[in-house]
């Protein structure tokens, strides 16, 4: 399986948030985006899920299901845990296991995984940040999917819990999954790749004349995007792939 | 033992636990004895059998209002001498008074079908009881909706003590204003206009529901602060497992 | 279980812990009918000839009641985004959540409105009908109301953004729960004519309601 994205640009609220962006990740692989606040991090994974509408560009997914888009093969822990605080922490796994697809799920060894087994009957109000966090990092672990989209994932985390994400995104890679995480600061993958969005130069303000999705209205294009883009050359396209454009 | 030795939690918790089974075993005697009084009391020469409502109607009305004016006088030590369990005991009458209320609101449909030909006028009387009942939901979802119990005390408090203006308008009402319930008869000036072969059952079914509110609201007080505990260590847990 | 099942037990169990959902909705219709005769007065005869119109217009107001929080709790706490790029289609996400409303918010008015028409002196017969036509048009109800919900789904002020935008779309389902109501109390139009309108009013907004708020959110979110 592999993700790649072809010249993507996306808008917000009036601006070029990135644009030319080229990336390919594997199976596998993990590949890290960095870059300052407001440097669309956010944007970049949100708009890979659909959440964010694409200006320009595409991304393709060689060797997934064809019969779901991206975003149906994807876990996306986003910057809020979608926790509910009137739900024990056990309920509110098991919501997420059952609504995103999984048959069966073993609770105790998903929440035990993240180091919450034992709080499994507490209401999640009770939680504190790093708690809720890992709760919902279990969900991950709960149901399989092959695409992880992560923002921020180590952000109120301390460094056991740190180590438990590292173990399992090491795992799901091992299963050939493959990860895109949003961060400020190392996560514990080594050989992951890393794409800098403050390389791609400067943001300009979208002229409201022109067609925002032409390639010459693009500032500054990928010219350099870190050690990622090397794998970019725009993918062949067999039949049975997906692409979001 | 003082009102100052019971505030310790653990004091009262042991109080509750040695007289819960004294209180219950009262209010069933006194149910007993009530109960049977007020079948072999005589029948209205109007009303028939139906007046045997009377002996439960009247005793939840006042139990009701005496239920609100416990959480008031709760309600002073929450927010003046900040009681430790004021709070606790205004959050356990709230629902026992709305029982209470509701119970003197049905008892009284179902006397006034028969008599009036209709369930319900909107008298004064009746329609300040349905507002005590209302102001009594209205706490308890007050109690509900905010999660930290010290923070919905305080708001609980100041709501009982600005309800505390319907009780005077309850007992008052049928004097006040010209009423289909019928004006005061057992507490009034120039004594009470009652037969005594309906008072007496009347006072000992009243000391029977007062014990029966007494018991619930001791056991309601002890689940609360034991409820209390539980989120305390719950909390606890929470925070211990880092 | 399935995801929507999933759903549906979710939501039901959120509305019922959180600030005792179904007690709240028949507080406020109790107290909503309970101000109409310190405003009208007393008078029995006038509030029985009424008492359908009320029961309809407190019914109609209890079930807006913590609708706007509908999707908008699920939007802050990021659950709208799972929600959103879910493998079941958005639509049926919507419509169970507008179910699962319903029944801790609608069902119970059902239940309570028979109680509460004894303080406005309704007969039985007046009784059985009125809970009938609540029991029809109340998801008409909710499931306009959904549309609302979703547009003011990310306002800070929905709540009064919502009843401006639902209540003049709930006049119809207004207009015929209380005609078949009257009908049947006091004629002279047969009683089937306005409830089967009101029966087709509720199979519509089934249908528009979530595909309508559906589309709402997807604009909203993007």
């Amino acid at each position: 399986m592999r993700l790649c994205a072809i010249d993507l640009a996306c808008h917000r609220g009036g601006r070029d948030v990135f644009a030319g962006l080229n990336f390919s990740i594997a199976s596998g692989q993990a590949l890290t985006v960095t870059g300052r606040n407001g440097a669309g991090k956010s944007s970049l994974l949100r708009s890979i899920i659909g959440l964010v509408r694409i200006a320009g560009g595409r991304l393709v997914l060689e060797g997934g299901d064809p019969e779901l888009t991206i975003a149906e093969q994807a876990h996306y822990l986003g910057h809020q845990d979608a926790l509910k605080p009137a739900l024990s922490v056990a309920e509110n796994l098991r919501f997420w296991a059952a609504f995103l697809g999984a048959k069966t799920v073993d609770t105790h060894a998903c929440l035990d995984a993240v180091g919450l087994a034992d709080l499994a009957d507490l209401p999640a109000a009770y939680l504190s940040a790093g708690q809720r966090r890992r709760l919902s990092i279990a969900r991950l672990g709960a149901v399989k999917r092959p695409i992880w989209l992560l923002d921020e994932p180590a952000s109120t985390l301390d460094v056991s819990a740190q180590q438990q994400l590292a173990e399992l995104m090491r795992t799901h890679l091992d299963a050939s999954g493959l990860i895109l995480a949003a961060t400020h600061g190392p996560i514990g993958l080594a050989d992951a790749q890393e794409l800098r969005l403050d390389d791609i130069a400067p943001v300009g303000v979208v002229d409201e004349e022109r067609d925002g999705r032409s390639e010459s209205s693009i500032p500054v294009s990928a010219a350099a995007i870190g050690r990622a883009t090397h794998t970019s050359a725009a993918p062949s396209q067999p039949d049975g792939d997906q692409v979001r454009s | 033992m003082t009102l100052t030795e019971l505030a310790n939690p653990s004091r009262f918790l042991a109080f509750a636990n040695r007289a819960l089974p004294w209180l219950g075993g009262m209010t069933v005697i006194a149910f007993a004895f009530g109960l049977d009084m007020a079948m072999n009391a005589p029948n209205d020469y109007q009303q028939g059998a139906t007046v045997k409502i009377m002996y439960l109607h009247v005793p939840s009305a006042w139990l009701g209002m005496l239920g609100w004016a416990l959480m008031s006088v709760a309600a002073l030590g929450t927010l003046v001498w900040r009681h430790p369990l004021a709070d606790v005991a205004a959050k356990a009458a709230a629902p026992i008074g709305a029982a209470f209320t509701l119970l003197c609101l049905v008892t009284g449909s179902l006397w006034g079908r028969p008599e009036w030909g209709t369930y319900w006028v909107w008298d004064a009387r009746l329609t300040s009881e349905l507002v005590l009942f209302l102001l009594y939901l209205g706490v308890i979802a007050l109690w509900r909706t905010v999660e930290d119990p010290s923070r919905a005390a305080r708001a609980a408090a100041i709501l009982t003590l600005v309800g505390a203006i319907d009780l005077p308008i309850i007992k008052f009402s049928v004097d006040w204003w010209n009423t289909l319930h019928q004006g005061s008869s057992v507490f009034r000036l120039g004594g009470s206009t009652i037969y005594p072969t309906i008072l007496i059952p009347l006072l000992v079914m009243a000391l029977a529901f007062t014990l029966l509110f007494a018991t619930l609201h001791l056991a309601a007080m002890r689940n609360e602060i034991l409820r209390r505990r539980v989120r305390t260590f719950r909390l606890m847990q929470a925070s211990a497992a880092s | 279980m399935n995801p929507l099942g999933a759903l549906l037990v979710r939501d039901m169990r959120l509305s019922i812990r959180v600030g005792g959902g179904a007690l709240m909705g028949v507080l406020f219709f109790l107290v909503v009918v309970t101000l109409v005769p310190f405003a009208v007065g007393p008078d029995l005869a006038l509030l029985k000839k009424i008492g359908p119109a009320i029961l309809w217009l407190a019914a109609l107001l209890a079930s807006l009641l913590a609708l706007d929080r509908l999707f908008a709790t699920d939007h802050e706490d990021g659950s709208l985004d799972l929600l959103l790029m879910s493998r079941t289609p958005l639509e049926l996400v919507v419509a169970v959540k507008g179910v699962a409303h319903w029944l801790t918010t609608g069902l119970p008015l059902i239940v309570a409105a028979p109680l509460i028409g004894l303080l406005l002196n309704l007969d039985p017969l007046a009784e059985g009908t009125l809970a009938l036509t609540l029991l029809v048009g109340t998801p008409a109800l909710t499931f306009i109301g959904l549309i609302g919900a979703a547009i003011a789904v990310a306002l800070r002020r929905g709540g009064l953004l919502l009843a401006i935008i639902v209540l003049p779309l709930t006049v119809p389902v207004l207009i015929f729960g209380v005609a078949a109501a009257n009908a049947a109390i006091v004629g002279p139009v047969p009683f089937g004519t306005p409830f089967t309108i009101l029966c087709a009013l509720t199979l519509a907004s089934l249908v528009i309601g979530p595909f309508a708020a559906a589309a709402a959110l997807r604009q909203e979110m993007e």
